[in-house]
């Protein structure tokens, strides 16, 4: 079987599985890093989103064997980490905001409205509406208004 | 200054009129107070011209908690020696807070901060009979009054633990944080008091009273949810996510019409040979594969070769099923009066109730025992159940309820907990067995098909007859709700020959206008697809047809539609939502062409909701772009005003969040939601053909006003908002347009995606996912 190193929330990981196993089922079947959900498999849902090289992608749609040794996955368990806190702002503005319902989307909704933010911000502009629309991540609760609100707020304290 | 403690119940004199409720002490080492679970049942006022409904004496709720009655068992809150009270609720939770608001109410009778409460998800316990059913925006109605008393006999417990130990009068003791105190100086906490407070021996009944809801320090102030931070850092775990020894990913090969069988497998030995597959075995619906991961098990799947045998409706699309529903349409009893009359048919498409986690499961069965794990709504039926598959006696079968990724009635069934324990009994070993997403829309629950035909006639000012006939497929209501309510219903006033639907239709469905003469009735074609409850039953279409109507009877009479609604209100409550919404949501102020309000009011699970939205319909928002290219736009809501009358709300950061919810399920099955049944199965086979709400179809402007507390007891929340919301939704864009709608979604019309291919059932996961990072 094929090795596949790479950093994952800071540490270097190598596992032992065929090139073509999408990175999702990577993190939660053989490292058992459960906060990317799987929503669709598609690339559709979003719910699996997380960041490689501080970029947010969907790792149901990539195979383990395009990851290379230098990329650093992070997923929403390493997300406090990349600001040095305990939680992330995007995280508190979602606490304040008390968004989540049964939460299943919220590790992808957060991971996806910190890139958007970063994104926004190197093209020297605020969030706007336009921005937020553009956002795929579903929320089969509906906690989309709550979560308008937080990144607006969260994009404050970014 | 610190605020003073609360003094011991029974010493002001005010009290003693008010009632008492009892529990048990149980014994254990430390102190464990039960009740039993059982909610008193609210009495609507009749109304009268319009002859009072089923729904207005003995709602849906109400018919619940009196089958609950007499055979409760006890559900225990146990305190620790920490300090904390512990709670194992016997309801899911998928989304809707109902954790949160458990622990709100031990917290406020207990005088214990939040956090010091733990809530966990009770196993299935056949004993609690139905009480142990999660549906009808009931359990905050039926928990409300039990959870308290056990709260508050724990408190009282802890306090005469305390007088006896320090020998003075238990009056003289106040509770606080957590604390028994006395005014000398002397405190203990809780957990110091529990052991000596634990009843050694047999149970002993005590009784107490409880805080007046005007004392409420905790209820009824807004609290954020107490599993949030779980949620934002990914620690919350569902059972997918579970880690149960040998529970390798399973998934299943579906047949291309819905509930196909397996006639034969025609290359299992290939398939067993490919990369970290370890089993593959023939089930009711389909081929299980187990592997070390899901994707191998899509792998396997995908690279099955099964003959199929027919499925339950293969011959049926959406033309075939509309002429059926058609056909099985009750006669209206008034004959049409030309201009006297209003008459409207509607038709609502099927829809799915899927949630975003997928249905599955963890099954250990072994050879004299097993061990589920799943989200249900239900557990007892599905211990019941699937004890009986296994030919195993009740006790030999455990079922866990996990949290779950919502619901929206796809819960109410076992489907996927049954399904693993099959596979797992066949291959005998653990599973997690998971639904793909292909799977979830295409063979799981769904809302059915339903047509509602409505005649309304009208003379010199006053509507004079509102009939109203539902037709649908049939509603699968086989999850076992239906023992109890047809115990219940022989009882109730509906008549004792009305089938299971029927009273279901009949316990939830009602007019709130005085509208003269009014009908609904319930018809229903048994044909067999999956269906089920989908965040409501019947109220979103039937409401939805109804106050489109109310505007047209409007319109024929000359009124505005608010003035209209107020004029025939028959209730209160109704009226003063109606005028907060107008009020708020500005009812009448000036909009563009093409841009229009909608107002329409609703009243179930003795909640009352008014909704005003702005549909917006100039084409320059119809045909925005969007950031995908198999995603819709449309008409979108601009703005929504939802107005709350909750009775008693309980926690309104929470009761708000199920307006949200609510609000987005309504404009998704109003505007863009719906499955196209072909040849026996939904075409629908992601999230980008299931079109629910998305950012880009959501209002940016959302305001809910939460009426303040008029009662003594709390409503239901999580379905009340989808019917007015719907409603509401359906009215503004007939305005905006022009022309009212008749088929629902509006978008049904046109297939907006390629569909995914039929076999095999679970498509490939793209490869290109590097190409798209932001």
């Amino acid at each position: 079987m094929p090795t596949h190193t790479f950093q994952l929330n800071g540490t270097r990981v190598t596992v032992d599985v065929a090139d073509d196993v999408r990175l999702l089922w990577v993190l939660r079947d053989i490292l058992g890093v459960t906060g990317p959900k799987y929503g669709c498999g598609l690339n559709v849902c979003k719910a699996c989103t997380s960041h490689i090289n501080g970029k947010a992608f969907n790792p149901c749609s990539v195979p383990v064997s395009q990851i290379k040794d230098s990329d650093e996955i992070t997923t929403i368990e390493g997300l406090p980490a990349t600001v040095g806190a305990d939680l992330h702002p995007m995280q508190e503005a979602w606490l304040e905001e008390d968004v989540a319902q049964c939460g299943f989307c919220q590790p992808g909704q957060i991971m996806a409205a910190v890139a958007l933010v970063h994104k926004v911000r190197a093209e020297g502009r605020q969030i706007t509406d336009e921005d937020l629309d553009g956002l795929r991540n579903i929320c089969r609760c509906g906690t989309y208004p709550r979560i308008r609100t937080a990144i607006k707020k969260a994009a404050q304290n970014m | 200054m610190a605020a003073p403690g609360r003094p011991m119940p029974g010493t002001d004199p005010t009290e003693v009129h008010r009632r008492k409720f009892l529990g048990y002490l149980v014994a254990a080492p430390t102190l464990a107070v039960g009740v039993q679970l059982f909610a008193s049942s609210a009495k609507a006022d009749a109304a009268i011209p319009t002859l009072p409904q089923p729904e207005d004496i003995l709602d849906l709720g109400d018919a619940q908690n009196l089958a609950a009655l007499p055979t409760s068992g006890l559900i225990s809150v146990e305190i620790n020696t920490d300090g904390t009270a512990s709670f194992a609720l016997p309801r899911a939770e998928v989304g809707q807070g109902m954790t949160t608001t458990a622990a709100m109410l031990i917290a406020e009778e207990l005088d214990l901060p939040l956090d010091k409460v733990h809530i966990t998800l009770a196993d299935a316990r056949p004993e609690l009979m139905m009480n142990q059913l999660t549906g009808g925006s009931n359990s905050v109605r039926s928990m409300y009054t039990p959870i308290r008393t056990a709260a508050a006999i724990a408190r009282a417990q802890l306090v005469n633990t305390a007088a006896k130990q320090w020998g003075v009068p238990a009056s003289q003791l106040t509770t606080k944080d957590g604390v028994v105190a006395h005014k000398s100086g002397r405190s203990a906490h809780y957990g110091e008091l529990t052991k000596a407070a634990a009843s050694t021996t047999t149970t002993v009944a005590a009784d107490v009273t409880l805080k007046k809801s005007a004392d409420f320090t905790i209820v009824g102030t807004p609290q954020n949810r107490i599993d949030a931070r779980d949620i934002v850092t990914g620690r919350k775990v569902f059972a997918m996510d579970m880690k149960v020894p040998g529970a390798l990913p399973a998934m299943v090969r579906r047949p291309p019409t819905i509930n196909g069988t397996v006639k034969s497998i025609n290359n299992k030995a290939a398939v067993l040979a490919m990369p970290g597959v370890t089993d593959v075995a023939a089930i009711t619906y389909g081929v299980g594969v187990r592997a070390q991961t899901f994707g191998q098990c899509i792998d396997a799947l995908r690279a099955l070769d099964v003959t199929w045998g027919p499925g339950t409706v293969d011959k049926e699309s959406d033309a075939t099923v509309l002429q059926k529903l058609k056909a099985a349409t009750l006669p209206l009893a008034v004959p049409p009066l030309g201009a006297l009359s209003v008459d409207a048919e509607f038709v609502f498409n099927f829809a799915s109730n899927a949630a975003l986690e997928p249905d599955n499961a963890i099954a250990d069965v072994r050879s004299d025992s097993a061990e589920i794990w799943s989200s249900l709504k239900i557990p007892i039926t599905a211990k019941e159940d699937i004890a009986a598959m296994l030919g195993m006696p009740l006790d030999k079968v455990k079922v866990h309820v996990v949290t779950g990724g919502g619901s929206f009635g796809r819960h109410l069934f076992h489907n996927v907990a049954a399904e693993a324990a099959e596979f797992s009994k066949k291959i005998g070993k653990p599973v997690k067995l998971m639904w793909s997403r292909t799977d979830d829309f295409r063979q799981g629950r769904t809302h059915p098909m339903s047509i509602n035909r409505v005649r309304a006639t009208h003379l010199l000012g006053n509507v004079l007859t509102f009939e109203q006939r539902h037709t649908s497929v049939q509603t699968d209501f086989s999850h076992g709700l239906g023992e109890v309510l047809t115990a219940t219903a022989a009882r109730l006033p509906v008549g004792g020959n009305l089938s299971f639907a029927e009273t279901i239709f009949l316990l939830t469905q009602s007019v709130p206008y005085n509208f003269g003469v009014v009908t609904q009735l319930l018809n229903e074609i048994p044909l067999r697809f999956n269906t089920g409850s989908m965040r409501n039953i019947y109220s979103p279409n039937v409401v939805t047809a109804l106050e489109l109507v109310v505007d047209e009877l409007a319109k024929k009479m000359g009124k505005d539609p608010v003035a209209f609604r107020r004029s025939f209100l028959r209730d209160a409550k109704l009226r003063a939502v109606l005028d907060k919404a107008v009020e708020v949501g500005q009812w009448g102020r000036a909009l563009p062409k093409g841009v229009a309000q909608g107002i329409a009011v609703h009243s179930e699970y003795r909640g009352a909701v008014a909704v005003l939205t702005e549909v917006d319909c100039r084409p320059e928002t119809v045909n925005r772009p969007v950031p995908t290219s198999e995603g819709v736009t449309g008409p979108r809501v601009t703005k929504a005003t939802i107005v709350v009358d909750a009775g008693l709300p309980l926690n309104p950061k929470g009761l708000e969040a199920q307006m949200i919810g609510g609000m987005n399920d309504a404009i998704a099955i109003i505007l863009t939601s719906s499955l196209h049944i072909k040849d026996g199965l939904p075409l629908e086979g992601s999230w980008d053909n299931y079109f629910y709400t998305r950012q880009w179809n959501t209002p940016p402007e959302v305001n809910v006003v939460i009426m303040p507390a008029n009662s003594e007891t709390p409503s239901g929340a999580g379905e009340l908002a989808v019917a007015p919301v719907a409603a509401s939704v359906a009215c503004a864009y007939a305005r905006a347009v022009g022309k009212m709608p008749t088929t629902f979604p509006i978008n049904h019309g046109t297939l907006s995606f390629e569909p995914l291919p039929l076999e095999p059932s679970t498509p490939q996961s793209p490869t290109d996912g590097l190409d798209h990072t932001f």
